[in-house]
């Protein structure tokens, strides 16, 4: 209980705005008596949605990549594990669920997140003791066996029958290999989304403002002066590693139950460089630069389809991402915060 | 920090103010307000690869629409009421993820009445579910995998089937070709490829052949290098090569089987309809065969008049696409006159309800599962042209 | 490498040899051989100008398989004007060597104008940079001409696949039930004569030797009076030429250029190949070329989804016991 109380108490105002905002947007989501349409259209918020989603994503990469040091490319198979995993429980489960899909839903999330995390662990032990670029090309090359894994499922599928485990080869079966699964039940509307990126967002903060949080931040400025230090590099990386799969996977889940189609294709290494391009434009070791360029770079990319610019999209989409390079070298907040981002004591 | 906050808040009015659909009238994006007096609008939609590795279908497909519907010019008259049609394109890129956008799009944006669409069946079965969600019937033009009409009763096509053209092909090889022993190279990434060698598999195998070398790779716009399966393809020794995929891995499989010395004809299915074909494989593509919706060399009417106004406006020989998207359009029209209102059920119950409609590609009668029935024809290249060998009836 | 460790490798290289040869046969080994070698070729001529990029300013240029497509395309066009005049056999020669000037170019103004400036900025800006650069290329290149304004209309590919023109009439060799074609033979022997020219610039000539210093340290390298910015244009511009020759060779032997966008998979296989080789080292880059392609070509005979996962899982089991690349040196962090 007592946890309780200094979480709310920690993160008062979080919870507040959270609130206002839900209540905000359910007020958008009523059809207006004037036009029967929303405010907020369909459009806008599947945009809104996806943007939310690519926000989580960015900030729990930024804190490998950014709060920890460590140059990581695999999120994107991260977030395939969690995409995979959570929309076949779904697949499997949700018709036969009833009234309960909602928790179906949300356990799905949580599974696939685990699921997830617990790769992250595995993959993060051998190779975190590789640096700088060669621990990109590590985590490069298992985000592209992950997905590889998915696209030949198909065979492994037929050679778990010939050995004469159906039961197992039927569900395999369902990944459908090169094809992806389609029909996955739409799940991740705005307010859901919502919650659960607020969720990990406060997470990640109140982790970064720990004890542990110190560690990481530790390691990202000197990995060795911290060893002498007596913190435990590894255990501290591949930590940070895992809880940021987690996320990874949390998103992954919600990304499929948004596109209610995935496939290999969606989870190649450029998914995982769209996320680091997003934590680099912020600033590395800023919550609130991958929040805001997350958010504005996506709805830059979307909105925009709605102006004709059609294939012109990606080319400003690029130059805009060379100028802002150009100009703040370390993105749009460095390493700053907003300031209702710190908590009180920090401030 | 102040400017910060004014940062955020600038991007919050940036979100809103963009997406409360003011564009402007001449981008070709109306928001259809049926309610209101004046000129009612019918929006319709078209799905497309118009850029991407098949954009040659996208370039067919908006050509036949535009035709079709520049021959009622754009107007349509309902019990009574004139109604401009707007017709909306929308890429896919031939990625199923760009086919959900653009579905998206279509659909919550520009909120059209019917969506013709799309071409390729992994994209269709991407985009169908949203098309019966929201009721918004859905023609696809060449989607040719079973599923995809499967997906709910919103969803109609104009095209024949993967079982049926699998079927045709096998018969022509085994009965025509005389031919028993076959290899299968086909695309594991695509459900039309799939289906269609899964089927060419079973039947070939019914009618007494065999097949030596069954070979999946993952993804067209991956695999370029077609030696290693190709390499395995001739130490099995085949005597044909049946491989339904798209143009583009038809042409690369057939350059790269010559270069490997591997001289025996090659099959497949109406991917390989498409100039580009010819342009890339040049001679080594001499003698390819393949199933397609329609030829131009049809002894009929109707193509010969189509054929005519096409080349009239397009200056081009009209390919199979062209054709399917075209009888789509005709489809979706004759729907809606018969339903009588710009009412998606009631579109749907007509489409439905289509009964020996008399389109380009043949006469159109849907069945329970929403597919019509009707021919193949089946083509060759020859010096670079293709030319019509046989009609194969269902 | 210790000695019984290479040859606990070399033991798992051979039996995976012979099983092969006993499933698919002596002939099917050897023809997958040559298949593999044309692709390595490839893979290799891409790798090295990775890893000069990366040896000398320790950036991963990730616009360096866009540049390969810039290539190919500027090579499909001269080659179209050549074949257009009935010039066909030899005629890729010239349609290369202009595309390795034009690409050269190319690639070192994007490093005067998108790389030069961040230098002595975090390392990691210049890479998403990179990334912006390699974005810019692929979208600038796909648009349509007819939606472009005047001046960009004349240079943008569109976004539709471009043939490549025949100018090799391709001959095949039959030895032993082996098929070599002359292009596959070309793009080997292309490949190696630009790896053998490219030593000779490095190790005998005084850039060669320059740039090596600059690779070894920059500001000791500044203070002996060499003109580093000059320096690593330079290497900008060998590099991304022998992008353009990849380019040239690829587009020659699919015949076909798919789209802007098809630099980004061999450009990724080659980048793997240089790290795989040990990154910032030469010979390195030619060896994980040549073994990428070879070990790809293998396991997608087996099945050709195993392509891509032999791949990413050779790099990783590499990585793991040889943390710098088999012939790239570790370097022991000193305090």
């Amino acid at each position: 209980m007592n946890y309780f109380i200094t979480l709310i108490k920690r993160n008062w105002l979080f919870f507040i705005i959270m609130t206002a905002v839900l209540i905000f947007m359910n007020i958008l989501q009523t059809p207006q008596k004037s036009t029967g349409e929303p405010i907020l259209s369909e459009f806008i918020s599947h945009i809104i949605t996806i943007a939310l989603i690519n926000v989580l994503m960015a900030v729990s990469l930024n804190l490998v990549n950014g709060f920890t040091g460590q140059l990581s490319l695999g999120h994107g198979g991260f977030m395939c594990i969690g995409a995979y995993s959570a929309s076949m429980i779904t697949k499997i489960i949700l018709p036969a669920s009833g009234n309960a899909g909602w928790l179906v839903f949300i356990l799905a999330l949580i599974i696939g997140g685990i699921t997830s995390g617990l790769i992250g662990y595995l993959i993060g032990l051998p190779t975190l003791r590789l640096k700088g670029d060669y621990l990109a090309i590590v985590t490069l090359g298992f985000s592209e066996v992950i997905r590889s894994i998915m696209v030949i499922s198909d065979d492994i599928a037929n050679v778990l029958n010939s050995i004469g485990l159906v039961s197992i080869s039927n569900v395999i079966k369902e990944i459908g290999g090169p094809r992806g699964i389609t029909g996955i039940d739409e799940r991740s509307i705005l307010p859901v989304v919502l919650i659960i990126v607020a969720i990990g967002i406060i997470m990640m903060r109140n982790l970064i403002y720990s004890s542990f949080g110190r560690a990481f931040q530790s390691i990202s400025e000197d990995e060795i002066a911290s060893e002498t230090m007596g913190i435990n590099t590894t255990k501290y990386k591949t930590m940070a590693f895992s809880i940021s799969a987690f996320w990874a996977g949390v998103g992954g889940g919600l990304l499929a139950h948004k596109l209610l189609f995935i496939s290999p294709n969606n989870f190649t290494f450029l998914k995982s460089i769209e996320y680091l391009i997003y934590v680099y434009a912020g600033g590395i070791g800023s919550i609130s630069g991958s929040i805001l360029s997350a958010m504005g770079l996506t709805c830059v990319l979307e909105f925009t389809r709605t102006l004709n610019l059609d294939e012109w999209r990606f080319v400003f989409y690029a130059l805009l991402l060379i100028v802002l390079m150009l100009k703040k070298p370390a993105g749009l907040m460095g390493n700053k915060e907003f300031r209702f981002m710190i908590p009180r004591e920090y401030r | 920090m102040g400017y910060k906050y004014l940062l955020v808040i600038s991007l919050f009015a940036f979100l809103l103010s963009c997406g409360t659909g003011r564009v402007d009238e001449k981008n070709h994006m109306p928001q259809q307000k049926p309610e209101k007096a004046g000129k009612a609008v019918i929006t319709i939609g078209v799905v497309a690869p118009i850029t991407g590795q098949t954009a040659t279908f996208g370039k067919s497909t908006r050509e036949g629409v535009i035709l079709a519907f520049e021959q009622i010019e754009n107007k349509i008259t309902l019990d009574g009421k004139e109604y401009k049609i707007n017709v909306v394109f929308a890429d896919d890129q031939g990625s199923p993820e760009a086919a959900v956008s653009a579905y998206n799009k279509l659909i919550t944006h520009d909120k059209v009445l019917a969506i013709i669409g799309t071409v390729q069946s992994n994209c269709s079965l991407a985009g169908a579910p949203l098309a019966q969600k929201h009721k918004v019937p859905m023609i696809s033009t060449a989607s040719t995998n079973p599923k995809v009409t499967q997906t709910g009763d919103f969803i109609f096509r104009a095209c024949f089937i993967d079982p049926f053209q699998g079927k045709v092909m096998a018969k022509y090889a085994i009965e025509n070709l005389k031919l028993k022993t076959a290899a299968v190279i086909f695309d594991n990434a695509n459900d039309y490829s799939k289906g269609l060698a899964e089927v060419f598999k079973k039947t070939y195998e019914e009618l007494g052949g065999k097949v030596v070398s069954y070979q999946p790779f993952p993804g067209e716009d991956k695999t370029k290098d077609f030696s290693p399966l190709l390499t395995q393809i001739k130490s099995a020794k085949p005597e044909l090569i049946f491989a339904p995929c798209y143009y583009q891995a038809a042409a690369q499989i057939a350059i790269q089987a010559k270069k490997l010395g591997l001289a025996v004809p090659i099959l497949g299915g109406d991917g390989f309809d498409s100039p580009k074909l010819v342009e890339v494989g040049q001679k080594d593509v001499e003698g390819l065969t393949f199933s397609n919706h329609y030829s131009k060399d049809t002894p009929s009417t109707q193509v010969k008049q189509f054929v005519a106004d096409y080349e009239k406006k397009f200056n081009s020989t009209p390919d199979a696409l062209a054709v399917l998207s075209y009888d789509a359009s005709k489809i979706l029209i004759d729907a809606l006159k018969r339903a009588g209102k710009p009412d998606s059920e009631a579109i749907k119950k007509a489409l439905t309800e289509t009964k020996d409609l008399e389109v380009v590609s043949g006469k159109i009668t849907f069945d329970a599962e929403r597919n019509p029935i009707k021919s193949a024809a089946i083509l060759q290249i020859k010096n670079g042209k293709q030319v019509y060998i046989t009609t194969v009836n269902p | 490498m210790k000695k019984n460790e290479k040859m606990v490798w070399l033991a798992i290289g051979v039996s995976f040899t012979i099983l092969y040869i006993l499933k698919y046969g002596f002939q099917g080994f050897l023809q997958q051989l040559v298949n593999g070698l044309q692709l390595g070729s490839l893979y290799a001529l891409i790798a090295l100008g990775y890893t000069m990029v990366y040896g000398i300013i320790k950036l991963i240029n990730f616009a360096h398989g866009d540049l390969f497509m810039f290539g190919a395309y500027i090579s499909a066009f001269v080659g179209a004007y050549l074949a257009g005049r009935g010039l066909i056999g030899l005629a890729f020669i010239p349609a290369m060597l202009l595309s390795m000037i034009v690409t050269a170019v190319l690639g070192m103004s994007i490093e005067k104008v998108a790389y030069k400036p961040l230098r002595n900025k975090p390392r990691l800006s210049v890479l998403i940079t990179a990334l912006g650069v390699s974005l810019f290329l692929e979208n600038f290149f796909a648009l349509p001409a007819e939606k472009v304004f005047f001046p960009f209309n004349k240079i943008v590919f569109g976004p539709n696949m471009l043939s490549f023109p025949k100018l090799i009439d391709d001959r095949i060799f039959n030895f032993a039930g082996i098929s070599i074609s002359m292009v596959k033979s070309i793009d080997f022997f292309v490949a190696i004569l630009l790896m053998i020219i490219l030593e000779l610039i490095v190790k005998k000539t005084r850039i060669g030797k320059a740039m090596r210093a600059v690779s070894f340290n920059r500001e000791a390298a500044y203070l002996m009076g060499i003109d580093v910015n000059f320096i690593i244009m330079v290497t900008f511009g060998i590099g991304t030429s022998l992008a353009s020759a990849a380019g040239t060779l690829y587009a020659l032997t699919f015949c076909c250029l798919d789209n802007p966008f098809m630099g980004i998979w061999p450009g990724m296989k080659a980048f793997i190949a240089a790290v795989l080789g040990g990154i910032g080292n030469i010979p390195g880059a030619m060896l994980g070329g040549f073994l990428m392609g070879i070990i790809e070509t293998y396991a997608s005979s087996i099945n050709p989804q195993l392509g891509d996962v032999s791949a990413f899982s050779l790099l990783i089991i590499v990585l793991i016991f040889k943390p710098a690349g088999l012939m790239g040196k570790f370097e022991i962090e000193k305090v």
